[in-house]
């Protein structure tokens, strides 16, 4: 939406601007709060989880690492709300800080990751030619491997730490992310106020900068939303299978490995709330994309989450 | 220190050593493993790749069984209860990661049936019927997001073409609701929805490290997983390729099973 005033405004005949009056941030905040009740709700979760990670210490007295012998596969009580776990731990304390370690790695990773495409998508375009063969010939490489097979592979490379986790995805959202930004940009390229910004004698890097990020930047925040509920799935994925972060950190999947899993009959509260955690807040994103992407660009209407 | 790095060949220089691994893999040398020495990492590949296809198939099969009718009843009924319904399963399909599905497919059915994962698993051609029993719960753990997808698809797809000129003159033509359903409305639905499931493969193919991890099938993924607990790179490195190599065989296949059903892009 903020995207497109940018030529309304430079509309000269008064009555046309007249005709579409110029809503603030706040105005359209509003209006996307009263017609997308399912996206408000995802937004609501989504800021809730923010809030649950920031305050974690404050909001649970145990701490996530100490060990307990009394309270290993203790069910649920007073003291340990959803029991504690193979090895004694308070299960949910870590699964409250354990909403930091799926935030970082999901906001960074798909920040990180949707940014570098985005700018590979913009140099592949602008130079065009033989550049854009090349990249584009790359791209088709990391293409065939999927998703998760590639973030192991660079795992596997790097070994298991938190940052690694968030290198290998970020470096796995490189491709989908400028695939799909590129065919923005050769549309946008061909538009009529580049050609004119070309005519006054604008350069290279100010077209890019000025002219094609700005007006496919709703498509970028739509596939930012959507990896950010992705890479949190798939954060979750890589420590299930012991190659995302050490097991000690308190990350969700890993919580889900190993114990929690081998005596789900015994102790299901290992397995349930994790789980459930992971579910809630990946739908909640989800939904806010989908929100979002109606809202910034009906044209994408119908396209899943990849 | 120094015969063990001219035995794996880690002296020479690095481009040196990426081409002859590609020139080898060409010919179909993937080296040796280094965890199990003197195995060939392509004989113990062979046997796996199958297990690992067949279990991708499958749950593709399932998921689109199951998520086609869903998507078509709930297109045909849209916005009523049944609708809504079919909406919020597809929406929380999506967002559940497929080990929890299948970490709570595991505890139901020792709840209530008793049954686990078998320790050793039997070969389709030995015995299909205890093959089937093995691989069923597996194949449906894995193929609950790609079915939430299909249904999604399949809804909006079906969605579109109820909309067009053709369904407006079958309807008027007098043919009855069935005929205009199945042999108008839904043939032409289905085009779009082949094309998206075909995307669907590689995620298929990823989720399938995590299943067979979870429910001890012997595939490509539980090799991988282990392989990187060794540290037995030329295995990882096969593994990974050869993955990928599958995915753009199933890719391919679709594409030609595509060009049979869409008469209209073959000779383009």
């Amino acid at each position: 939406m903020a995207v497109n005033q940018g030529t309304v405004q430079a509309l000269p005949d008064p009555t046309i601007t007249g005709l579409r009056p110029k809503r603030t941030f706040l105005q359209q905040f509003v209006t996307f709060l009263k017609t997308k009740r399912l996206g408000t709700f995802g937004l609501f979760i989504a800021l809730t989880m923010v809030f649950a990670a920031v305050f974690a210490p404050q909001i649970t007295q145990n701490d996530p690492y100490v060990i307990v012998v009394d309270q290993i596969y203790d069910s649920p009580n007073s003291n340990y709300f959803f029991g504690g776990d193979h090895l004694g731990r308070d299960v949910f304390s870590r699964i409250i800080y354990g909403a930091r370690i799926s935030l970082v790695v999901g906001i960074f990773s798909s920040f990180i990751g949707c940014t570098i495409g985005m700018m590979v998508g913009v140099f592949s375009v602008h130079f065009g030619g033989k550049t854009d063969l090349i990249i584009q010939r790359f791209i088709d490489a990391m293409i065939a491997f999927p998703t998760l097979i590639l973030a192991i592979a660079i795992m596997a490379a790097l070994g298991a730490s938190v940052m690694n986790v968030i290198i290998a995805l970020s470096i796995v959202y490189v491709p989908s992310t400028a695939r799909i930004l590129r065919a923005q940009y050769l549309a946008i390229k061909e538009m009529d106020y580049v050609l004119a910004a070309r005519a006054v004698g604008a350069g290279g890097w100010r077209i890019m900068i000025k002219h094609m990020i700005p007006n496919a930047f709703a498509l970028y925040l739509v596939i930012v939303t959507f990896h950010l509920g992705g890479a949190i799935i798939a954060e979750a994925s890589l420590s299930f299978l012991g190659v995302g972060s050490p097991p000690d950190v308190p990350s969700w999947g890993g919580m889900l490995s190993g114990a929690a899993s081998q005596y789900v009959a015994l102790a299901p509260w290992l397995a349930v709330f994790p789980g459930a955690a992971i579910f809630v807040v990946v739908f909640s994103w989800n939904v806010l994309g989908d929100a979002l992407r109606d809202v910034l660009d009906p044209r994408l209407r119908g396209t899943g989450p990849s | 220190m120094q015969a063990l790095r001219h035995k794996l060949g880690t002296d020479r220089n690095i481009l040196v050593q990426y081409f002859s691994w590609i020139g080898n893999m060409l010919k179909g040398d993937f080296g040796t493993s280094y965890f199990y020495e003197g195995d060939q990492v392509i004989d113990d590949l062979k046997m796996r790749i199958p297990t690992t296809v067949q279990l991708a198939v499958m749950a593709l099969a399932l998921a689109t069984v199951m998520a086609v009718p869903l998507g078509v009843i709930s297109a045909l009924k849209q916005d009523t209860f049944t609708d809504y319904i079919t909406r919020i399963v597809s929406i929380t399909g999506i967002a559940t990661p497929n080990f929890w599905v299948a970490i709570m497919t595991i505890f139901f059915m020792v709840l209530f049936f008793n049954w686990a994962p078998p320790l050793a698993y039997v070969d389709p051609w030995e015995d299909p019927w205890v093959n089937f029993q093995q691989l069923i719960f597996p194949a449906l753990a894995l193929g609950t997001s790609n079915m939430a997808f299909i249904t999604r698809i399949t809804r909006s797809a079906m969605l579109e073409v109820l909309h067009e000129d053709y369904i407006r003159t079958a309807r008027s033509k007098g043919l009855s609701e069935k005929i205009v359903i199945f042999r108008h409305a839904l043939r032409n639905a289905l085009l779009p929805v082949v094309t998206l499931s075909g995307y669907e493969f590689g995620r298929l193919i990823s989720g399938t490290v995590i299943i067979e991890v979870i429910f001890l099938v012997p595939g490509m993924g539980r090799l991988l997983i282990t392989s990187i607990l060794h540290r037995d790179f030329p295995m990882i490195q096969a593994t990974i390729v050869l993955i990928a190599v599958v995915v753009l065989v199933l890719n391919l296949a679709l594409d030609l099973f595509y060009a049979w059903l869409n008469p209209r892009i073959r000779y383009t």
